[in-house]
Parts: C-alpha cells; structure tokens; sequence
C-alpha cells in the first residue's frame, strides 16, 4: 500500500517536471532577445498561411492564453510545422529518432559490457600494478571532450587508414527499400562503427567505475567471507557471489546514462553527420528553425526524465532494501 | 632582509605549540590532498595553467589573432610545426597555433574558476537552506532540483547560448541555473545530520538566529564539499565552453580551445591530417579537466573515510 502511494507521488512529481520543463521552454522561446516571438512564422510563408499559423498558435493572443493554446496543442502532440523542411515537426522527430536511439544503445551496450566486465576485474587485482594504471587511465577518458576524440578516430581511421566512411549513415546513392533493411546493411553498420565507438569510449567510465567501487564494498560482506570459507575457489566467489550482487546499481545506472548520452550525441552526431536528434537541434537553432529546435529539445528532455524516474523505480524495485521513502 | 635569529626552541617553548603555515591550513581546512601523488600531479597541472593564462601576453609568440606572413611575404598558412619558426604550426588562416593555446589557458581559467564557484555558492546556499529549515522550504527547493535534473543539459545550453549575445558568459550562466542540482542535494543531505550535532542544539538554546548558527555552525562544516563540487565544476565548465564553442555557438572574438577546434574541424584540418592542429587543445581540456578528476577523487575517498 506505502508502494502504491509512493508510485503516485513519484508519477506527480513526473507530471509537475514535464509541465515546468515545457514551461521554462515557453518562456526562452518567447521572452529571449533575438526575438523569436513569432517562433512558428516563417517569413517566406504565404499571407494565407501566416495568419493561418497565427490564429493556431495564438500570436496574436496576450502571453497567457498563447500559454494555454501552446500547453493544448503539446497535449495533443502538435509540435508545429519545421520552417526548413515544411513538414510538421513530429514526423520529423519520428524519423531522426530511431537513428538516435540506435547510436546511443549500441554505444552504450558496448560500454557497458565492457566496464562491468574490466570494473569487476580491477576490483579483483585491487593494488595491483594493472589497477594502479588502469584508473587513471579511465579517468582520463572521461576528461576528454567527445567531439574532440571524435575527432581524433575520424582523422585515423577514415582520413588516414581509410577503414571507414567519415560521415552521415549511408554511401552516397545508397538506395534501401526499407528502414530493416538499411539498419541491417554492411553501408549502414560501418558508418556507424565509429560514432558509436566515440560514444562508448567515452561512456565505459561511469559503468567500469561504479563496478569496481560496488565490488570492493560487496567483497567486504558476510556472504561472500562465508563463500570463501566454504572453500569455492576464487573465480567463484567472484564471479558467483560477489559480481552479481554488485551488478544491481550498476544496471539501475543504465537507464541514467542513457538520458545522460542523448546530450552528448547532441556534438558527437555533429562530428559525424550523423542525422540524429542532437545534430537536428543544433542545426534547428542555428538556422532559426524555431519550432523543430523546440520539439528536439521537448524529446530530449522528455528522455532524460523518463530515465531519471525508470532508474529510480528499477532501484527500487531490484534492490529490496530500498525503501520508497 | 635579514632575520633576527632566534632560537627555534625558545619560540615552541614560549609561545606554545606552532601553528602551521597559514597555506598548509588552508590545504588542510579545505581537505586537500597534499600526500598523494596523483593529486600533487593534479595541483601542479593546475598551477601549470594558471601561470600560462596570467602570463600569457609573454608567453605567447604571436597575437592569437593577427593573420601572420612568412619571411618570403607569403600568407603563413597551414605551417608545420618548427616551419618558419612557428613553435606548433599556423592554422589554414596563418595564424600561430601555439599563441592561441597559451591565451586559450585565459578563457578556461575564467570560464572554469567563475562557473565553478556560481555552482559551488549557488548550490550550498541552497542545499544549507533546505537542509536546515527543511519542511515546506525543503520541499519547493528539492522540486526546483527535480525540475533541474528534468532539462538537459547541452541542449539548455546551446538554445540560451543562440537566443542570448555570443559570450563565454552564457556557458557561466548556463552552469548556474541549471547544475547547482547535485551540490544543492548533496550538501542538503549532509546538513541534515549536521543540524541534529549537539553543538547545533546548544547554539540554538542558547538563542543563536537561524543565521548565525548556519553561517558559525554549519557552513564551515560543508565548505570542503562545496569545494569538492566546485571543483569537479571547473571541468564541466571548461568541456562545455569546448563544445558550445565547436558547435559554433561560442563567443567568436574569444580564443578558446574549443574555438580552435571548431575552426580545425571547419577547416579540413582531419582531411589535411594536421594532428598538430586538433591535437594540442584536446590535450589541454584532458590535462586540466583530469587534474581537477586527479585531486577530487582523493578528496572524495578521504570523505567517505571520516
């Protein structure tokens, strides 16, 4: 029962950043200098279709009831019409979306498999000469600006070695007969090797660092001495017993770094031409596309509190010990 | 000047116990790591780039700036390393890459150092507010933190930094209201076991003003973990100014080393394979950004200690 209201407040406390969030981006919209009042007017637009897009917006309505038919036209999922790409904005998201979350997962599994897997190790051979390399070294991965070591592998290994193409998500004249089609195609996976390795460079940190630390801390426990003097071998104790209970937080991590790595695309995706939602949003607000640059923040944003409250629930859910307090 | 020499023994004897050098004091008051090695490692990269921003108009070869020529009257672009007596070469525009790695020490020092202490300030003030009157204040404050954690990030960044004049400012600013979030919260917390102390209680029976026991009796109390976050703040600041300025949504009349990068990434320099170029300022941002990593994961393991 305690669960039950804990779960609702925590669906209220959602609903309350979901509506601030959608506000703040009102008021930054509307209120900035640079003046992007009329947000949703292209000038190129027919007189007809200005005054069309007026009355659906309300731009010519005092700020608050522009407010209300805004918040009314978001709960429908009306997201307004790209100036660029005269097209609504929605279907436009819809598109770039899925090459976003492809780029994203596949990194971050990447990373993931591999930090849990060397984060396990180095709390294994704690003292060792390879631990005392191996953290500074990952701390350092995580000092790097990603575009930077974007750079870096473009400029090896496709200028230089000419391993792999330097950007977007297909050769040039490509042609697929379906979506399917073009993300299980050899073109597509060797564009995306090096965007995707950028990213989980990046990202192996926090999950390789977090494991090693919920290591130590499980190795100290009762139940893992008890394995011990049970007599199983090492490997385990390690593995058996201790891995898996360190394994919790680390997971529940996922669900934030995934929230954390759609901000990061946002300059990795440039490096690349890669056409995802972060490239989208810095091409949006550099060419003054108001309403597409809007609506990629909107998802975005809408990502990263999803996440925040998934992990929070997959924290709690997975670990019993938790309470919902 | 010369000293008057007075025995050493006569000092301790009748002045009582030494005090410590003010800066060791001061080290110590803030828990700063002076015995580990990756973390004087750390305090001396910093120091490192605090002597190239402060002295950068006599380190430098060149004005950052300034279109260079050969000896031969030649526009000096996309020089080599060492060509011409160009120290790390000259960009695609004939200019001297190794002057604007020197001035571009200035924009991070500001940019980290002001950003990191608006976070620091910003989110102890507010974490020792919510943590100490707690009920209804605890409450809106904790939500304005979920909120903060609810915008991300960059993007926030990228929107006020176009809608705004282009200023490494906006990074600063950006950095307050959004990232005060995780200081806020974790200084709460603290401040909530803090308030229960004994001595928190003796003040307050003694009739000591909210103000007074928060600012006496509390507030020293944090002052290593607001520096703790200030701190790992100067990397934020300083990755963030590289990737709103590459994204080119910096401040064109300041050299940074995310400035230099955005022009090396315009210019072709991957194609060109001008490693000497997009390498050195990357290099810069990870030695600055993983000294302040160096020196906070000490800190932060010598907290989990005590």
């Amino acid at each position: 029962m305690s669960n039950f209201k804990a779960v609702g407040s925590r669906l209220l406390q959602l609903a309350l950043v979901l509506w601030a969030v959608v506000t703040i981006l009102f008021l930054m919209f509307r209120l900035m200098p640079g003046n992007p009042m009329a947000a949703y007017i292209d000038p190129t637009f027919t007189l007809e279709q200005q005054q069309q897009l007026m009355a659906q917006f309300g731009l010519d309505k005092p700020l608050w009831q522009q407010y209300l038919i805004y918040l009314g036209n978001l709960l429908q999922g009306e997201l307004g019409q790209s100036f660029r790409y005269r097209e609504p904005v929605g279907q436009r998201i819809w598109i770039l979306l899925p090459n976003t979350l492809i780029l994203t997962f596949s990194s971050l599994i990447i990373a993931y498999a591999f930090g849990i897997l060397a984060g396990a190790y180095l709390a294994w051979r704690r003292g060792s000469w390879v631990e005392q390399a191996a953290i500074p070294m990952v701390l350092t991965t995580r000092a790097m600006p990603e575009f930077w070591l974007g750079m870096v592998l473009l400029a090896i290994f496709s200028f230089s070695l000419g391993w792999f193409p330097a950007g977007g998500t297909r050769d040039p004249g490509a042609e697929y007969s379906g979506l399917l089609d073009l993300y299980t195609s050899r073109d597509f996976l060797a564009h995306l090797v090096l965007p995707a390795a950028t990213l989980a460079i990046y990202s192996q940190g926090l999950p390789l660092l977090l494991m090693r630390s919920n290591m130590l801390d499980v190795m100290k426990e009762d139940f893992v001495t008890m394995a011990r003097i049970k007599g199983l071998s090492n490997w385990t104790v390690v593995v058996r017993h201790a891995a898996r209970n360190a394994l919790l937080p680390v997971m529940t991590s996922f669900a934030i770094a995934v929230g954390y790595q759609l901000q990061g695309n946002v300059v990795v995706e440039s490096v690349f031409s890669w056409p995802g939602l972060g490239r989208e949003l810095v091409n949006a607000v550099a060419a003054s596309d108001y309403p597409l640059a809007q609506g990629a923040f909107l998802m975005i944003a809408l990502v990263v509190i999803l996440m925040n409250l998934l992990a929070d629930m997959l924290y709690a859910i997975l670990d019993p010990r938790v309470s919902h307090a | 000047m010369p000293e008057i020499a007075i025995p050493k023994s006569t000092i301790s004897k009748t002045a009582g116990i030494r005090r410590p050098h003010i800066v060791v004091r001061i080290f110590q008051a803030l828990k700063l790591p002076v015995n580990d090695p990756f973390a004087v490692a750390g305090l001396v990269i910093y120091l490192v780039f605090v002597v190239a921003a402060v002295f950068a108009d006599q380190i430098a070869t060149h004005d950052p700036t300034e279109i260079l020529y050969t000896p031969s009257y030649d526009l000096a672009a996309d020089l080599r390393p060492g060509q011409d007596g160009f120290l790390m070469g000259t960009t695609s525009l004939g200019r001297d890459i190794f002057s604007q790695l020197v001035y571009g020490s200035r924009s991070a020092l500001l940019i980290g150092v002001t950003a990191a202490f608006m976070v620091a300030l910003i989110g102890s003030i507010i974490g020792l507010v919510a943590g100490y009157f707690g009920r209804w204040v605890d409450a809106v404050l904790m939500r304005l933190a979920d909120i903060a954690f609810g915008i991300p990030f960059l993007p926030f960044v990228i929107v006020l930094a176009a809608f705004l004049q282009p200023s490494i400012w906006n990074v600063v600013i950006a950095m307050a209201l959004v990232l005060w979030r995780d200081t806020a919260r974790v200084i709460r917390s603290q401040v909530l076991t803090l308030r229960t102390r004994g001595y928190v209680e003796a003040a307050r029976v003694a009739g000591s003003s909210d103000f007074k026991i928060i600012l006496r009796h509390i507030a020293p109390n944090i002052l290593p973990l607001s520096f703790l976050y200030g701190s790992i703040a100067i990397g934020w600041a300083i990755l963030t100014e590289a990737s709103i300025s590459f994204l080119g949504f910096g401040d064109p009349d300041s050299i940074s080393w995310g400035y230099m990068l955005q022009d090396a990434f315009a210019s072709q320099a991957l194609a060109k394979q001008a490693y000497y170029w997009f390498v050195p300022p990357g290099v810069c941002i990870i030695l600055v950004v993983s000294a302040g990593f160096f020196i906070t994961a000490v800190m932060k393991t010598s907290f989990s200690r005590s």
